[in-house]
């Protein structure tokens, strides 16, 4: 832990900077988190330790960071780094801070307020840090303590408006910096709400974002989340997802990682009502020296529910993928019927994949399936192709957009699949397979 | 002889469940407790080892002592209070002289008794046909059977202790070539204190005439066992080798820390079966064999093929992953496993198969049993490493839960670094159905009787891999340990 | 007929699955050599009393009794009531993977032979035993040695009923819905099977949603089951009639019954 140690005291006077010019709520919350930051620092010792086993926190604790500021950008650079729709609620954050003069207006139906204010109701204010235990966690821990421009989106009981809630997270690439996107939703009964996060920018000198969102999934209601994870190659991307669903509730979520030098997801989804049920697919396409982790825990607290974890990875050049998928299912979860799936086409041979699908069961009435894959293109099934007049070429990249397009073809708002299949699909390589 | 019992017996001792309970009444020489360099030195000076084995037991020793108690594995889902290493006995004996006896006639006639007791006759007229035991009791192989039909085929097969003594040159070439003395805690104790164990070496182009038999007993209060074994297959060779474990009941703790290494070269196959079936300890979770095991194979040559086939019912804790690290071209690797738990014991096991050599093949079978508030866990890591062209491994792992206290576990690492791998995973968990129990109930079959031949079924896949007498055997075994899981 | 011995009888028997009541009150009594056809329209609780007399496990029993040789059988297991001679042939019979279909036929005709005071069959006799028997169904002799039902077609799953029904020799057969997905080669199978089987001695509870398979099997009685409770009763002429006309005709003219 020397590493964090000896930054520390830089980090402690920006938090005290940073702390005077933040609302009086916040101060308590931030004084703790910074206090188990500095007690924990970073997770850069991997021995024995399970949640880092195939990932080195190393480099990317070691640089000292400073906080980043704002600096000039113009609009179109945002909208063309990120999925954009003006029938959405958009709201944009560079380098961490919120940008109103890009944002759409609040939506009436729904309430968008910015964490760095008090604009909000307090009861939200109980909500912040609520799921997201930080203490055995440096980098959430760290978030907590500098948190300062980010969302809070509360859908009242009943709102169905359909509306899109579009977070954009841009990175100017500034050398040496780090932001902390914080991002906080929670849905009223019966209600339902679309959000897409989206962590875009990145430059060719060493950046990290540290986000944390937390979403409260609430009785019968659906939060259909989104994230994008789109960064040059030196960027570090460190997420926390933090879910607690509701008797009856549904979260469904869509994550597309297609860079950053390191990433990480770490989703942890409590379902804790009866009857309540998350779906969770993902697609990670890893290239050159790139390296993504997901790391998703799924808890099953109640009887009656449903979980679903597929992710899909593709991975080319020296990349290298891991997956950490369990589902716990606790002893008073009966009646859990859960499937969770990692299949991985490798196409170089300098790429690793490492996949670890890990199951926890003690209930014992419960359907519980996992399965993982990994390999390269079926060499039948081009042979199939190639047998009907395919080329060798469009067969390959056939079978990989078929690969890719199990998960795009689920999203389920029309502009963002046709972004996707744009933005994802076509970097995805089609050459050089030999049979 | 043909339909005599291997393992489980009547044995008049008052437990229904744990039918290998008694304490044999056997003289026992014993180091006192406790570890330290001299302890190492009592033991290889009673074997009378040559230097360079002692060096390494001082090696690994030093090792061991070097990296201290915190480098004991934790990553493992078991629970159970530190091991004090210092209140352990490290060397005990049947004090029938110093030495292993040199034939049957040499062995104090109440030890066969005792052998006889636990169902393993060792006296000629008596003992298992088609079957070679080497019966180890506490830290020494006490006899080994059908010599001499093993010689005519030019099997070695005898106590480590001895092999170390006649065939010096072929233990030093492969001790701690497959396990490392610096391994990992339990083989790097072992590498310093292992006491004894079987030594097994087919020379090129044998098939083995009989299966190979090591029957292992804990006998000594307080005593732990580090038995070693190591087995040679030669080019083109094939040995099928079994064990069987069985200790008595007591309240405290007893460790097992063994070591077995396998070698397989050019066309060989090993198939290694295990019966384990150490003290789990009583009802409450008291007392029982913490059983922490390092098995590896090496698949060396081209062609060669490793199989470990386990039924695992025993033991307070079990920690063991048999592996096969499969580095010759087009080798095998194989797993089958029932791992069975009940009242409080804890199981994690599971295997590694490292794909090293081209074409190489691996297949893992596992199947969990939970019952009563037992902890069962499947940890299995396949690597494919850049070389390894063409590499297949296919993993299923199936847990059933049997009652609402209980965990089943599944846990496995896939590591991939080539791209013309294939391998997949699959996993499920379930219970015994409902409507299965009922449907065998109306065939007049009673609850308890059902739930049994569910079980069996959901573990025939692995109990067909066993020789026909061990299937027999872990089949009573299974009905044994599940008295009392329904109704 | 009514000479011989009352078998069983069902005395206004109420049956609840959670909450909800499916039999209502059903009286019903199968003397020996007796059989008996139960119809009804799909939710009517046909196959409810089937396996409520097997004792299959989810059902309770609100009211009223079932004798069986002069005693209730409300309490007891369902393998002593298999062994005392009631034989569920189910209409889903279940697969027991890694079970072999040989081992457990075994186990089942010496639990009931235990039960009689008889020895265990030898591996000989039970093998010239279930050649006959399987003979008799046009069973193929490869899927005595796979696992209990994996794996089979349909048919082929009732003809392993119909085998056990053979080989176990009970005093009561409740076919549930045995006809059911079979074509005509593996109903006319089934059908002599039963046949077969019928004795003096022997009765039979047929439930079933079609009059086709009493075409092969002739009832001595046919009942008719509406939402929980028999509505008519008659002999085999009455499956014809509802062939014919339909359950809706049943319903309608209880209904009148009712109102009248």
């Amino acid at each position: 832990m020397q590493d964090t140690i000896t930054i520390a005291d830089q980090y402690q006077e920006d938090f005290q900077d940073l702390c005077a010019t933040l609302p009086e709520w916040s101060s308590e919350f931030r004084n703790e988190a910074m206090l188990i930051f500095k007690q924990i620092g970073l997770p850069v010792h991997r021995k024995g330790n399970e949640k880092w086993k195939y990932t080195s926190a190393r480099p990317i604790a070691e640089p000292q960071y400073s906080l980043a500021t704002f600096e000039e950008v113009d609009l179109d650079t945002i909208k063309k780094a990120a999925p954009w729709h003006d029938s959405w609620l958009n709201v944009v954050f560079v380098n961490g801070q919120y940008q109103g003069t890009f944002s759409s207006d609040t939506s009436p139906a729904i309430q968008v307020s910015n964490i760095a204010s008090d604009d909000f109701p307090q009861d939200i204010v109980e909500s912040i840090g609520g799921i997201m235990d930080y203490s055995d966690d440096g980098f959430a821990a760290w978030n907590s303590a500098f948190m300062s421009d980010g969302s809070i989106i509360s859908v009242p009981d009943g709102e169905n408006s359909g509306l899109v809630i579009n977070l954009i997270f841009f990175n100017q690439g500034v050398p040496g910096t780090v932001n902390h996107p914080r991002v906080l939703v929670t849905s009223g009964k019966k209600s339902s709400v679309n959000v897409i996060e989206n962590y875009v920018g990145g430059g060719e000198d060493n950046t990290l974002t540290n986000s944390v969102s937390e979403i409260y999934v609430g009785e019968g209601s659906t939060v259909n989340h989104y994230r994008l994870m789109s960064e040059t190659d030196h960027t570090y991307d460190v997420g926390y997802g933090r879910v607690k669903i509701g008797t009856g509730g549904r979260f469904n979520s869509r994550a597309f990682f297609r860079g950053s030098g390191i990433g990480r997801y770490d989703l942890n989804v409590l379902v804790d009502g009866e009857n309540a049920s998350c779906d969770l697919q993902g697609l990670y396409f890893t290239s050159g020296n790139q390296h993504m982790d997901n790391f998703i825990n799924i808890d099953h607290l109640k009887p009656h529910c449903q979980s679903n974890l597929f992710y899909k990875g593709i991975l080319d050049g020296k990349s290298r993928a891991v997956f950490g998928g369990t589902v716990l299912v606790r002893k008073e979860a009966q009646k859990t019927d859960s499937i969770q799936s990692d299949k991985n086409l490798i196409l170089s041979p300098d790429a690793e994949v490492d996949s670890k699908p890990a199951l926890f069961i003690y209930a014992d009435d419960v359907k519980c399936a996992h399965g993982a894959t990994a390999g390269n293109i079926d060499a039948d099934t081009v042979f199939y192709m190639r047998s009907r007049g395919v080329d060798l070429e469009t067969a390959s990249r056939l079978i990989i957009y078929g690969f890719a397009g199990e998960v795009i073809d689920k999203v389920e708002i029309e502009e963002l699949r046709a972004y996707l299949e744009e933005a994802f699909l076509t970097s995805l390589p089609s050459h050089r397979f030999e049979f | 002889m043909a339909d005599q019992k291997v393992i489980s017996r009547q044995t008049g001792v008052e437990d229904s469940q744990y039918k290998w309970g008694f304490e044999l009444d056997i003289e026992s020489d014993v180091a006192p407790k406790g570890l330290n360099e001299d302890i190492v030195r009592f033991i290889s000076a009673k074997k009378k080892e040559p230097e360079w084995l002692l060096e390494w037991r001082l090696k690994a020793f030093r090792h061991w002592t070097d990296q201290g108690d915190e480098a004991a594995p934790k990553w493992a889902q078991v629970n159970f209070e530190e091991i004090d290493f210092q209140d352990i006995i490290y060397y005990a004996a049947p004090k029938s002289g110093d030495d292993a006896p040199k034939s049957l006639d040499e062995v104090d006639p109440e030890l066969l008794e005792a052998f006889d007791k636990l169902g393993i006759p060792l006296e000629e007229q008596k003992k298992l046909s088609g079957v070679a035991v080497d019966a180890v009791l506490d830290s020494v192989s006490v006899a080994t059977t059908y010599q001499d039909m093993l010689k005519e085929a030019g099997v070695i097969f005898c106590p480590i202790s001895e092999a170390v003594q006649k065939y010096p040159e072929l233990v030093q070439k492969y001790l701690g070539s497959v396990v490392p003395y610096s391994d990992n805690f339990y083989a790097t104790l072992n590498s310093a204190v292992f006491s004894d164990g079987s030594f097994c070496y087919v020379p090129p182009g044998v098939r083995c005439p009989i299966e190979l038999m090591t029957y292992f007993r804990i006998n000594v209060a307080d005593s732990g066992q580090f038995e070693r074994t190591l087995i040679i297959a030669d080019e083109g060779s094939y040995v099928s080798y079994l064990e069987g474990c069985t200790a008595p009941m007591r309240k405290s703790h007893q460790l097992h820390a063994a070591v077995v290494e396998l070698v397989a070269l050019k066309d060989a196959e090993i198939k290694y079966s295990t019966l384990q079936n150490w003290y789990p300890g009583d009802k409450n979770g008291e007392g029982g064999v913490f059983n922490f095991v390092t098995k590896r194979g090496a698949a060396r040559g081209e062609n060669s093929k490793i199989s470990w086939t386990q039924v695992e019912t025993g033991s307070a804790i079990t920690w063991k992953y048999p592996s096969v690290i499969l580095q010759g071209d087009n080798s095998v690797g194989e797993f089958y496993s029932v791992a069975l738990v009940n009242n409080y014991q804890q199981a994690d096991t599971g295997t590694k198969m490292i794909h090293v050599g081209k074409n190489t093949k691996s297949t893992i079978i596992a199947k969990g049993i939970s019952a009563g508030k037992a902890e069962n866990t499947y940890r299995g890591q396949v690597s494919i490493l850049p070389g390894a062209d063409n590499a297949r491994n296919f993993t299923q792992c199936d847990s059933l839960l049997i009652g609402d206290e209980c965990g089943a576990h599944t846990v496995p690492y896939i590591e991939v670094r080539n791209p013309t791998a294939q391998m997949g995973h699959e996993a499920t968990t379930s219970k015994v159905n409902d409507d299965q129990l009922f449907y065998l109930q109306q065939r007049g079959i009673d609850l308890e009787e059902s739930n049994y031949m569910i079980i069996n079924g959901f573990c025939r896949g692995i109990f067909k891999e066993l020789p026909f007498e061990f299937a027999m055997e872990a089949s009573q075994l299974l009905r044994v340990s599940l008295e009392g899981t329904v109704g | 007929m009514s000479k011989s011995d009352k078998l069983i009888e069902v005395k206004d028997l109420r049956v609840s699955v959670e909450e909800t009541e499916i039999l209502k009150g059903i009286n019903l009594s199968i003397h020996e050599g007796e059989v008996h056809a139960i119809m009804g329209p799909n939710g009517s609780g046909k196959s409810t009393l089937a396996n409520v007399i097997a004792g299959r496990p989810g059902y309770s029993v609100t009211g009223g009794d079932i004798v069986y040789k002069g005693q209730s059988l409300l309490e007891v297991e369902p393998e002593i009531r298999a062994r005392s001679g009631i034989f569920l042939a189910f209409q889903y019979p279940v697969e027991l993977p890694g079970v072999r279909t040989w081992q457990f036929l075994k186990s089942a005709i010496d639990a009931v032979r235990k039960e009689n005071g008889e020895d265990e069959l030898s591996v000989r006799e039970f093998d010239q035993l279930l050649e006959e028997k399987r003979n008799l169904v046009e069973m193929d002799p490869d899927l005595v040695k796979r696992s209990v039902n994996e794996g089979f077609s349909g048919g082929e799953k009732k003809r392993n009923e119909i085998l056990q029904l053979a080989l176990l020799d009970p005093s009561l057969a409740l076919l549930d819905e045995t006809d059911s997905g079979l074509d005509i080669d593996a109903l006319r199978i089934v059908s002599h099977g039963v046949n077969v089987f019928k004795s003096p001695e022997k009765s039979v509870l047929i439930v079933t949603h079609y009059q086709r398979i009493l075409d092969y099997i002739t009832p001595d009685f046919v009942h008719v089951l509406v939402d929980g409770r028999i509505v008519r009763s008659g002999d085999s002429k009455l499956a014809l009639e509802l062939e014919e006309k339909g359950y809706e005709w049943v319903r309608e003219s209880v209904g009148e019954e009712v109102n009248s």
